[in-house]
């Protein structure tokens, strides 16, 4: 179910990107195709009963059912880049608003 | 027109992917993912290089010291991977600075005048905010987090003090300094291991006691460095955003 719903956000996010002539709203688009992608693959690491893959004095042993931490690690990879890319394609909004006044890709270089 | 055709290509890809994945063989249900048959079990046993058959809280001599297995993949098994990673936020970071700073910076004037109870509230609580960046930031091979978050708390509470005061701005030279200083010591612990064990970013400190602050060999170090440098990164970006050149 919850694999469906982030499909559906990745659905949502290409559509937006493709539809949308702002560029702030291209970038929230991005990001919400992005939030879509990561839901997506950290509920491949789900595991019924698993716990939590942290070994503490409650868990002790390795046998026990962990999660899988495999696309745990790749999904804090996939953020911290999500935000590099989010914070550069902002500061291309800000430069180009400073340059035209405008957020429209339509009303550029119309006067 | 055009909306209609994105709607049906969108909506063509969503279908395509869910029938794919539907049924298939190689694709788990939600929830009966068997970890036995896939390569994270060997990071959760610990014996990618070593034969080991149970790993236990307390004990020692692993191939990593960590208790957080999301930790030992990160800042161990594939660290590789996380230098990659952070130099492209530190791309990043340089991009922003390069495309919206200027030779001389000032802020940009806020919408409300912050008075007083509000900037000496948000003093008080900076220091505590960035003293639970640190704790995080060290703690990252014992409890969730580690360098990623602890650096992200950091760079909000710089966001705090630029938010709560229009005439702050932080000493960015400092952090422009401390950005290079922690990329360039993340690759001095790499060459390190290349000489000391034969391999890029091994890890050649002693793994020591399994639960313990002083154990898991350079995987604190790495997650330090890794803390300071996201935090510098981040602050030199909302310092970029929230100044304009001077006009003259």
């Amino acid at each position: 179910m919850i694999q469906i719903a982030s499909i559906l956000l990745v659905m949502l996010g290409l559509y937006g990107i493709l539809t949308n002539r702002n560029i702030i709203k291209i970038i929230i688009s991005l990001n919400i195709f992005e939030v879509g992608l990561n839901l997506f693959i950290v509920s491949l690491a789900y595991v019924e009963g698993g716990i939590d893959p942290i070994l503490t004095s409650h868990s002790a042993s390795s046998t026990l059912s962990f999660v899988d931490p495999l696309p745990h690690a790749l999904v804090l990879t996939a953020i911290v880049i999500g935000v590099g890319t989010t914070a550069l394609g902002l500061a291309f909004a800000k430069k180009i608003y400073a340059k035209y006044g405008t957020y429209e890709l339509d009303e550029m270089g119309v006067e | 027109m055009k909306k209609f055709l994105a709607l049906l290509a969108v909506i063509a890809l969503g279908v395509g992917i869910i029938k794919t994945l539907d049924n298939n063989v190689s694709f788990p249900k939600y929830g009966e993912a068997v970890i036995e048959s896939r390569v994270s079990n060997f990071y959760i046993k610990k014996n990618v290089t070593e034969e080991n058959s149970e790993v236990l809280f307390g004990g020692s001599d692993y191939e990593t010291g960590s208790a957080n297995f999301v930790t030992s993949i990160v800042a161990n098994y594939r660290s590789f991977d996380t230098l990659g990673e952070v130099t492209v936020l530190f791309i990043s970071a340089f991009g922003v600075a390069l495309l919206l700073g200027s030779k001389e910076q000032k802020r940009l004037e806020l919408n409300f005048k912050p008075n007083f109870m509000l900037q000496v509230g948000s003093r008080a609580l900076f220091a505590i905010i960035v003293m639970v960046g640190l704790y995080i930031s060290i703690h990252g091979h014992l409890t969730p987090g580690g360098g990623f978050p602890g650096g992200t708390i950091i760079a909000a509470s710089v966001l705090l003090l630029y938010l709560s005061n229009d005439k702050f701005r932080t000493n960015i030279r400092g952090f422009r300094f401390m950005q290079s200083i922690t990329g360039a010591l993340y690759v001095i612990i790499g060459l390190v291991g290349l000489f000391v064990s034969g391999f890029f970013l091994e890890n050649f400190l002693g793994t020591g006691i399994v639960g313990n602050l002083f154990s898991a060999g350079i995987i604190p170090i790495v997650y330090i460095i890794i803390g300071l440098k996201v935090g510098s990164d981040f602050s030199i970006i909302i310092d970029s955003f929230l100044t304009k050149e001077v006009s003259k």
